[in-house]
């Protein structure tokens, strides 16, 4: 190759090499979806042959110079009813087929483990249950189904990990949720995919898949000091919630013992499921959101506690049915520095604690 | 090769003194005409400034993603660049291109009309078209706007202090520009068609425009009401898309998409009337199943109102909705996969030519099958998980758009210039511009399809170095495809003044635009020609031409 410039010669070497065609398959979700696509692939390759051939083949066979006249033919009411259901036939196997895939992808397994994500411009922060803080990284373990509980703090982001097959919108003001099993260690891109403004293509990180000891090993290294948990009964305490939800039987508030998950009857007469979004929903706009028998006298909380606030206090309030979370809680509490935070007094911490010993 | 072309004899054919283009003169008889086929060469003349404006932006796009850094201009700019070739090849060109330049000169002529029947209304609309346009251009020389074409909400609303609100009036703005050339093609069809002229007996052409006016009409309203709720949003705060204030983001993206998609059906059904035109023309063959084909345009224009919730798919929206959109969504793709079955058979037993138009009709079967299959990976719900918002969603609409739309644009273009400027363009070079199109075309976005499928996200000022490749493969393919795009301009306007006389009907074609002079008088005929034949009847063609010559014989 010595007429080609040797500085463009290992340019081409050099790009030629790191021609990626298919992304990695990370996920127990990856060669499913993929199956679908490589069924529609072949659909649509098939058909695009059938066409092509069908086009060359007339153009030749019914050109002017051998076929000089032209047959005048209505239509064919066999040949259309064909064309309209075979291809009729091969969409609804993939609405089907598409559809499961969707199903499976967006309704997490019970025994999933929990990580929340909050976007903002121009930057993904993920928040593990034990209070580990990652900026545009998200660190996960192998053989565990993850759910990711996404919400945006300003815009709508979109939070996308090719190699997972997996994506879901980050919108303003409202949970999201997705899951994943990662398969194979190692690191994928993270992109936002929803324009979201100047640093768009700036606003991605990587995914680090790790075996699970190792991740156990990360996350005892990458700790805090406190869980999200912790961070909600020091914010539960602070913001003086449990002046009223105290669980003492002339409470102002109802009690948020085993509240999640629980079918609650609000004073508006219906009937909801108290999930996660319902709480982020009760603590930010509560006149909406009155529990049966009880007064509407909580005041909101808009724009007075940031995302990671009120994740915090969710989880907190989720995790309050659980006889090993509140002696956890209990026993952190009592050797937690008293500075952390700066409005956490001990004074407040103590009842919220006792709260959490009697549900 | 043989040809169907039949010309006159060159060396005693005119122009007819008399036509649409020399009947006034000066700028004014231009700007106050009411004639159909004057303002169509006015929205001709427009829509191409504005597609080479998008497209000089596109080509920004394309030499800025030659590097995975955003070198070439900062993120800010880039964003708005490629908002501002969003916006303009939208809303300034794909939706008037045929309806208001191809559609406006010969459907008129295609149903025995002397204008359309609203001939005011029909220059007011270019007039809103042009004020739209000045305040693009506006937009841009401002500063321009960087929301993406889709304003997404809250983005647009808070957090951008860009031009949205000039953008947003623009487009609302030329939104009445296509509301009134979809009201007037309405009108005409029901009500100015010749004696004899039945439903079943017009063109497709009629028909798909037809059906690409009820969508005008009935979709438009809504996306102007969403943007003018933008501005108010913008301006006063009603807070309608605002959480803070109780509203709903994901709001505005029902209303937009309940407009925009069927705006994508508005930009393709008028260029499948084209390929249904031009098929039949260069088979010398009735359109294979009339009726399937006439109808499915019906069947898209209705369908395509209810399944704008197939954008949203990962947006949180109740995953049984999702369901019944992904549905709606399969069953709108059945019509187009019946059309592209229809016009390949309609070749079949036919006696085919390979004129420009042909191969540009051929370019799009091959493009709208690619673009309509990879539709189908976007409608289905988990496959859509992972390709949406990515490099395969811009490679899928473009496939449909540029590939689909502009080749029959480009098809049509070429096909009634005869009678439009009353001369033939020069057939060779116009053939290696369609060739040189088509495969400039597939170099730019065929890459763009394993880019989304890798997961590369679509705007994107700057992008991990693995996709450089597949990149640098698309922009050179572009500057193949501009190249395609360059050579019409230039030898379209050499054959105004060179090219051969055309003659009545060089194509041999059975329309009624045909049976008139080139360039026809700006009544279109002298006297309202009956209809005595069903469309695209080529044995009744060659009668009329045997009695011809027995005649003069």
């Amino acid at each position: 190759m010595d007429h080609i410039s040797p500085v463009l010669w290992q340019f081409l070497v050099k790009w030629m090499t790191h021609f990626a065609l298919f992304p990695p398959e990370a996920s127990t979700i990856a060669p499913q979806s993929d199956a679908l696509y490589f069924f529609m692939v072949l659909v649509s390759l098939v058909g695009l042959v059938i066409v092509v051939l069908l086009v060359v083949s007339f153009s030749i066979l019914y050109s002017k110079e051998r076929h000089p006249n032209a047959v005048q033919i209505e239509g064919s009411t066999v040949l259309e009813a064909t064309w309209t259901i075979i291809p009729l036939g091969l969409f609804l196997i993939m609405f089907v087929w598409g559809a499961l895939l969707y199903f499976r992808i967006y309704t997490p397994p019970a025994n999933a483990m929990n990580i929340y994500v909050v976007g903002k411009q121009w930057m993904w922060k993920a928040e593990h249950p034990g209070g580990q803080h990652e900026i545009n990284s998200l660190h996960v373990p192998t053989g565990q189904p993850i759910q990711l509980t996404i919400i945006s703090q300003d815009v709508f982001h979109s939070f996308s990990i090719p190699a997972f097959r997996v994506k879901r919108e980050a919108i303003p003001g409202r949970y999201s949720s997705v899951w994943f099993e990662a398969t194979t260690p190692g690191t994928y891109h993270l992109f936002c995919t929803q324009y979201c403004g100047t640093n768009h293509s700036a606003m991605i990180g990587d995914v680090v898949v790790m075996a699970p000891d190792d991740f156990k090993k990360w996350l005892q290294g990458s700790t805090s000091g406190n869980s999200l948990a912790q961070d909600g009964e020091r914010l539960f305490a602070s913001l003086s919630c449990n002046a009223c939800h105290n669980t003492r039987p002339d409470a102002r508030g109802p009690s948020l013992a085993n509240v999640y998950n629980s079918r609650l009857s609000l004073s508006s007469g219906q009937t909801v499921t108290a999930d996660d979004a319902y709480l982020r929903d009760a603590i930010l706009n509560p006149s909406q959101h009155t529990t049966q028998g009880y007064a509407p006298i909580m005041p909101t909380y808009q724009g007075q506690i940031s995302e990671e606030g009120v994740i915090s206090l969710v989880e907190y309030i989720k995790n309050l049915n659980s006889d090993y979370r509140v002696q956890q809680t209990l026993n952190t509490t009592d050797l937690l520095p008293e500075s952390e935070g700066g409005k956490a007094t001990p004074a407040a911490k103590a009842p919220a604690a006792q709260k959490g010993v009697n549900p | 090769m043989s040809t169907i072309i039949n010309l006159p004899d060159q060396s005693t054919a005119r122009i007819p003194k008399m036509n649409f283009l020399t009947k006034e003169n000066g700028l004014l008889s231009w700007l106050l005409t009411g004639d159909h086929k004057r303002i169509a060469t006015l929205y001709l003349i427009s829509i191409t400034f504005f597609f080479f404006i998008g497209g000089a932006l596109a080509g920004l796009i394309r030499l800025e993603l030659l590097t995975p850094q955003s070198d070439l201009m900062a993120a800010d700019t880039y964003n708005k660049v490629f908002t501002m070739h969003g916006v303009i090849m939208v809303f300034f060109f794909l939706v008037p291109s045929v309806p208001a330049t191809i559609g406006n000169f010969v459907i008129p002529l295609m149903v025995g009309a002397r204008d359309l029947a609203l001939p005011k209304v029909n220059l007011l609309s270019w007039y809103l078209y042009v004020i739209a346009g000045c305040m693009a251009i506006y937009t841009m020389a401002a500063g321009g706007v960087d929301t993406g074409w889709t304003f997404t909400t809250p983005l647009s609303t808070h957090y951008l202090n860009t031009h949205v609100i000039s953008t947003g009036l623009a487009i609302f703005v030329a939104g009445f520009s296509s509301i009134f050339t979809g009201l007037n093609f309405i009108v005409t069809i029901h009500k100015m068609r010749a004696p004899g002229m039945t439903w079943f007996r017009l063109p497709l052409f009629v028909w798909s425009n037809y059906a690409a006016s009820l969508l005008m009409v009935l979709g438009t309203p809504v996306l102007a009401i969403t943007l003018v709720l933008i501005v108010l949003e913008r301006t006063v705060g009603i807070g309608v898309f605002d959480p803070a204030k109780g509203g709903d983001p994901l709001l505005f993206q029902h209303l937009f998409w309940f407009y925009s998609h069927p705006a994508v059906y508005i930009m393709i059904l008028p260029g499948m009337g084209v390929i249904s035109e031009v098929i039949s023309t260069f088979s010398r063959k009735r359109v294979f199943g009339y009726t399937a084909v006439a109808f499915s345009s019906v069947a898209i224009a209705v369908f395509a109102f209810f399944v704008w919730a197939h954008h949203m798919f990962i947006m949180g929206i109740s995953n049984y909705s999702a369901l019944v959109f992904s549905l709606l969504t399969m069953l709108v793709a059945v019509p187009s996969a019946i059309k592209i079955f229809n016009w390949t058979f309609t070749l079949y037993k036919g006696s085919v030519t390979f004129e420009t138009p042909m191969l540009y009709a051929f370019g799009f079967m091959g493009l709208f099958t690619i673009g309509g299959m990879t539709g189908v990976f976007l409608g289905a719900t988990g496959t859509d998980i992972h390709l949406t918002e990515t490099y395969f969603i811009v490679a899928h609409f473009h496939f449909v758009m540029v590939g689909g739309m502009l080749m029959a644009f480009l098809s049509g273009i070429h096909f009634w210039w005869p009678k439009w400027t009353g001369r033939m363009y020069p057939e060779k070079i116009s053939q290696l511009a369609a060739l040189i199109t088509f495969i400039g075309f597939n170099f730019t976005f065929f890459p763009q399809f394993i880019l989304g499928t890798l997961g590369m996200p679509r705007r994107y000022a700057a992008y991990p170095p693995e996709f450089q490749s597949l990149n640098v493969f698309s922009s050179a393919g572009a500057t193949i495809l501009g190249v395609g795009y360059l050579l019409p301009i230039l030898y379209l306007t050499w054959s105004l003044k060179y090219g051969e006389i055309a003659g009545e009907n060089p194509w041999q074609a059975t329309g009624l635009e045909w049976m008139t002079q080139s360039p026809p008088l700006t009544e279109n005929f002298p006297e309202i020609p009956i209809m005595d034949h069903e469309a695209y009847d080529y044995e009744w063609l060659e009668r009329q031409k045997q009695k011809e010559v027995a005649s003069v014989g």
